[in-house]
C-alpha cells in the first residue's frame, strides 16, 4: 500500500468478516479497522498488504467441508490466507446475543493449532450498544481457547454509532467515538505485530514431528 | 503395481429401492465380492475393522481366512486393524495364524480408528491414539520375532516367559503397512520400521496427499531402508464406472447424494474435481489414476473402495469386472513405463521376504533373537528407561 524505494519489511493483514448484507456494515467496520492498523503499521516502517476474506462467499462451501473433512478449492486458500497471516482482524454481525453461526462454522472448520499466537482484533456490529459485552463473552473466549494474541481493545459499532460525532470530551485521541476506538484498536494490533519482529510462520505439521525414538521414549 | 479393493463394511439402504441388507446378507456379500474378486485376476483384497453399526465387519482373520480357504491367488489384507483398541498379543497370535492358514498369502494394514466411543468400549483413550500405537506395535513385531518375550508397558498387563502362537510362517512376520490420513507421526512409525505406508486419499486432495507421503519417503531412507523413491507406498480411491460416461454419472447420483459420508454435501461434481473418485468410463479411471504416480512417485498398491454407499452386490460385482479387465491392464502398463528398475514394482511377497531373511543370514527356522530391534539394536524399553 506504501510506495517506497528502499527495502522494508512486508506484513499481510487478514481480514475475516461474516457480515451478509450488500452493502454491509460489518464488512464497513472490518475495512476501517484494517485501515487503521495497516497505516499505523506503515508509520512503523512495513509495507502492508490487506486480504479481505467474506465468508459469504464462502458459507456453501464451508459446510461440505464440515460434511466431508476438508475444505478444497477457493475455502482452502482462503484458510491459507487467515492462517498464514501476521495478524487477523475478525469481525460478525452479532445475531442472538453471539457471533453468526457462519462465522463460528468458519472457525470449526480451522485445524485447532493454526492460530496459535496469531495476533488478533476482534470486531463485531449491532443494533444497540447493549450488545457490546458480547465481543467479551464469546468472542474473546473462542479466540483465547484458539491460543490466540487477542488484543486488549476490540470494537464494537451499533446502528447509532455510525452517525455519533468524534468525542473531544476526553484525552487527546482517546474519546469513545467510533472513529477514535477503531484507530486505537488498529494501533494496539500494528504495535502486537510490530513487536513480533519477523514474518509470522505457521506450524509445519511435518518438521515439528517428533523422531521416532522419541515417539517410543516419549510415553 | 498391485491393484486390488476395500471395503468399509457399511451397511446402507440403497436409495433407488429403498432395500436394506440385514448383517448377515452384508457378510455374505462381502465375501462374495471377495472371491468374485480373486477370480477377476485383482491382486488384494482387505477388509477394514469395525465396532459400531452401520459397519459389520468386526472380526478380520475370521473373514480372511475363511477367504484364504476359497480363493487362489489374491493377497488378503486389511485396511484396517485397530492397532490402537486391540490387544497387541491377539493381534500377533491372530494374524501370525492367518499367515499360516494363507500360506503367507497375505499382509495387514495397522490403523487407530477414529470413532470415538470404540476406544472406551475396549477400555481405552482416544487422546492416548498415538501412544498406544506406537507401544503396541513395538510389541507385536516383538512377539513375531521373539520366541520367548518379557515384557512390560504402559498400556498392558506385563508378560513374563510368554511365547505367541504358531510363530510366523518360515519364521519371517507378515508384511506390515500402516495407514494414517493425517498424522505424519505414524507415516515416522513405518519410516522407522521400513514397513509399508498407504494414505487412504478417498477423501482428501492430492496436495494433501503428497505432502504425507513424501513426508514418510524422506524418512525412510533418513532410516537406511533405502532411497526414498524406494519407500512401499499405497494410495486408497474411488470409482463408479459405465462404458459410457454419462451412464455412470446418472447411475452414481443418486448413490452419491444420499452416501452417509459426503450426502448431502458437496456435488458429485465438485467431489470428483476435488478428490479421486472418479466418475465415468474406464478410460476416464485410467486417465486419471494413470496420473497419480506423477504426484507421490511409482508406488506398490492401489485399492478401490467399490461396495459402499448401497450400491447392490450385482453392480459392485460388474464394477469389479470393469476394473480387472479395462482399468487395471492399462493402468499396470502406465505404472510399468513409469517405474525406475530399481524401484521395487509390488510390496514383497512372503516368498521376498523369506529370500531376504535368508540373504541376511536370519533363515527360516524360528529363533530366539537377542530382542534388539534389527535396525537400530535397540528395544523399546531400552529406549523407555
Amino acid at each position: 500500500m506504501t510506495e517506497s524505494t528502499e527495502e522494508r519489511d512486508h506484513r499481510t493483514i487478514a481480514v475475516v468478516h461474516a457480515g451478509l448484507g450488500q452493502p454491509s456494515s460489518t464488512r464497513l467496520l472490518a475495512d476501517r479497522m484494517a485501515g487503521a492498523t495497516a497505516a499505523e503499521l506503515e508509520a512503523l516502517g512495513h509495507d502492508v498488504t490487506v486480504e479481505v476474506i467474506e465468508l459469504r462467499d464462502h458459507g456453501h462451501a464451508i459446510i461440505d467441508a464440515m460434511l466431508t473433512g476438508f475444505p478444497t478449492g477457493e475455502l482452502a486458500r482462503a484458510i491459507e490466507t487467515v492462517t498464514q497471516a501476521d495478524a487477523v482482524i475478525a469481525v460478525t454481525p452479532l445475531f442472538t446475543t453471539t457471533y453468526s453461526g457462519l462465522f463460528k462454522s468458519f472457525v470449526d472448520i480451522l485445524d485447532k493449532e493454526a492460530l496459535t499466537g496469531m495476533p488478533v482484533l476482534l470486531g463485531a456490529t449491532g443494533g444497540t450498544p447493549r450488545h457490546s459485552l458480547a465481543l467479551e463473552y464469546s468472542m474473546r473466549p473462542l479466540f483465547t481457547y484458539l491460543r490466540a494474541d487477542v488484543v486488549t481493545t476490540s470494537v464494537f459499532a451499533a446502528t447509532d454509532d455510525w452517525a455519533q460525532a468524534a468525542d473531544t470530551s476526553g484525552r487527546d485521541n482517546e474519546g469513545s467515538s467510533l472513529p477514535q476506538r477503531i484507530e486505537r484498536a488498529g494501533r494496539s494490533l500494528a504495535g502486537l505485530v510490530f513487536a513480533r519482529g519477523e514474518h509470522r510462520k505457521p506450524a509445519d505439521p511435518f518438521s515439528s514431528t517428533p523422531s521416532f525414538l522419541d515417539l517410543l521414549g516419549g510415553q | 503395481m498391485q491393484f486390488g479393493i476395500f471395503s468399509v463394511s457399511d451397511v446402507t439402504t440403497d436409495p433407488t429401492t429403498g432395500h436394506t441388507p440385514d448383517d448377515t446378507e452384508r457378510v455374505r456379500a462381502m465375501l462374495t465380492i471377495a472371491r468374485h474378486a480373486d477370480e477377476a485376476g485383482l491382486d488384494v483384497f482387505a477388509t477394514g475393522e469395525h465396532h459400531n453399526p452401520p459397519f459389520v465387519a468386526s472380526s478380520p482373520t475370521t473373514m480372511l481366512g475363511y477367504l484364504a480357504g476359497v480363493t487362489k491367488n489374491i493377497t488378503l489384507s486389511t485396511a484396517t486393524t485397530l492397532i490402537t483398541t486391540n490387544d497387541p498379543v491377539r493381534i500377533a497370535e491372530e494374524y501370525a495364524m492367518l499367515q499360516v492358514i494363507s500360506d503367507g498369502r497375505m499382509d495387514l494394514m495397522m490403523g487407530r480408528g477414529n470413532t470415538g466411543p470404540v476406544y472406551p468400549w475396549f477400555g481405552q483413550d482416544i487422546r492416548q491414539g498415538i501412544p498406544l500405537a506406537i507401544e503396541n506395535y513395538a510389541l507385536v513385531r516383538r512377539l513375531w520375532t521373539e520366541d520367548v518375550v518379557d515384557w512390560e508397558g504402559k498400556f498392558r498387563t506385563p508378560l513374563q516367559g510368554f511365547t505367541s502362537t504358531p510363530r510366523p510362517l518360515d519364521g519371517v512376520p507378515p508384511f506390515v503397512w500402516h495407514g494414517s490420513i493425517r498424522s505424519p507421526e505414524i507415516a515416522e512409525q513405518a519410516a522407522y520400521y521400513g514397513d509399508g505406508f498407504l494414505h487412504n486419499n478417498i477423501f482428501w486432495p492430492m496436495t494433501h496427499t503428497k505432502q504425507m507421503v513424501q513426508f514418510y519417503r524422506q524418512r525412510f531412507e533418513h532410516y537406511g531402508h533405502g532411497r526414498a523413491d524406494q519407500a512401499i507406498v499405497g494410495l486408497g480411491g474411488q470409482a463408479f464406472m459405465r462404458k459410457n460416461s454419462q451412464a455412470a454419472w446418472d447411475e452414481f447420483r443418486p448413490y452419491f447424494d444420499n452416501a452417509p459420508v459426503y450426502g448431502h454435501g458437496p456435488s458429485m461434481e465438485d467431489f470428483t474435481r476435488d478428490t479421486p473418485l472418479t466418475v465415468g468410463s474406464p478410460q476416464q479411471v485410467v486417465d486419471r489414476y494413470g496420473s497419480f504416480i506423477d504426484d507421490v512417485g511409482h508406488y506398490q498398491r492401489q485399492l478401490f473402495l467399490m461396495d459402499h454407499a448401497g450400491l447392490p452386490l450385482k453392480t459392485v460385482l460388474e464394477q469389479i469386472d470393469l476394473l480387472a479387465s479395462d482399468v487395471v491392464p492399462e493402468l499396470r502398463k502406465i505404472a510399468e513405463a513409469k517405474r525406475p528398475q530399481d524401484v521395487p514394482a509390488n510390496p514383497p511377497t512372503h516368498a521376498e521376504r523369506v529370500a531376504a531373511a535368508q540373504a541376511q543370514g536370519k533363515t527360516g527356522a524360528t529363533h530366539v533373537g537377542d530382542g534388539g530391534d534389527e535396525y537400530t539394536g535397540k528395544r523399546a524399553e531400552e529406549v523407555l528407561s
